[in-house]
């Protein structure tokens, strides 16, 4: 996978498969700090110690434990290569976090990627799950809190073609109105 | 200046959703799963995604639900895309690349007719 936006894709799948009803998202780049985090918190069923050491072990995961593929312990490898970390909190019963933090500006460092198609999947998706997602760039904020749409919509599908444009739009151009373009081009 | 979206907007456009829902209800819907599971999203599962949800907008197709599964363990054969149409038994379909995508929408949901070279027999 090389943009972190799949790898995003990949872990909040992760929460989803653990049964949450709550994920909150947060991207953001610090572009004066030079730092680029990720999180995904979940209040989904959690894992103790011996399993989260299991998850970021690359010759652990196995056809078994499908929970979680190759994914995790090949973006910890990625993010620490490029004076970055991943860590994963976790309490059995409570839920799990995973934060993932990148030197921005480093020449390893993968791509954001297609932030947009990433939350804009899981919210159609998965939409029976309350999505907090927050975007950030320095001081610009980005929210977007699936809940007040979906009491709004009251059972019609996220599919429906008119709410779909809706969504996608809502989603994109909260995205590009705050996202950095590539170094080197002034806006 | 990009258009700001409230729930005002959103309010109208669901007045309109429902009209429409109330003329196509009596077609039966149809269901399109997408595999999401590490292999699949390694594989091309967002794209196949992407293009199907592309499809429903453009070309203004109602009555479609489109959701995701985990790992079914068909990895090698990822991405993988399940369709059902009304009462219609379920099809498995593999290696669904975004022109795959969107034929499964056009043919298959659309038109009924499924693509028998990307079907994988469960």
């Amino acid at each position: 996978m090389r943009e972190l936006s799949l790898h995003l894709l990949d872990i909040a799948e992760n929460s989803v498969a653990a049964g949450a009803s709550w994920i909150q998202i947060v991207v953001d780049e610090s572009i004066v700090q030079d730092r680029l985090y990720i999180s995904v918190r979940d209040n989904g069923k959690g894992m103790d110690a011996e399993t989260i050491q299991k998850v970021l072990d690359p010759f652990y995961t196995s056809r078994t434990t499908r929970k979680v593929g190759l994914g995790l312990p090949l973006l910890k490898a990625a993010a620490e290569s490029c004076n970055g970390y991943l860590t994963i909190q976790s309490t059995p019963g409570i839920g799990t976090c995973v934060e993932i933090e990148f030197q921005h500006s480093h020449i390893d460092r993968m791509p954001l990627g297609d932030l947009a198609s990433t939350l804009l999947t899981l919210v159609i998706s998965a939409p029976q799950i309350h999505w907090e997602c927050q975007y950030q760039v320095d001081s610009q904020t980005f929210l977007f809190d699936n809940q007040p749409i979906m009491q709004e919509l009251e059972g019609i599908p996220l599919t429906d073609p008119a709410i779909l444009s809706f969504l996608r739009q809502l989603i994109e151009e909260g995205i590009q109105n705050i996202q950095p373009l590539p170094s080197g081009i002034s806006k | 200046m990009p258009t700001v979206k409230s729930l005002e907007d959103l309010k109208r456009i669901r007045e309109e959703a429902l009209q429409k829902r109330q003329v196509k209800a009596a077609s039966g819907e149809a269901n399109i799963v997408v595999a999401m599971g590490t292999c699949g999203i390694a594989a091309g599962a967002r794209e196949a995604m992407k293009a199907i949800l592309n499809l429903i907008e453009t070309e203004n197709i109602p009555g479609i639900i489109v959701t995701q599964t985990g790992c079914i363990g068909l990895c090698e054969r990822e991405p993988i895309v399940q369709v059902q149409v009304g009462e219609q038994p379920k099809v498995t379909y593999g290696k669904v690349t975004p022109e795959i995508a969107r034929r499964i929408v056009k043919e298959h949901v659309v038109e009924g007719k499924i693509i028998e070279d990307h079907v994988i027999p469960m």
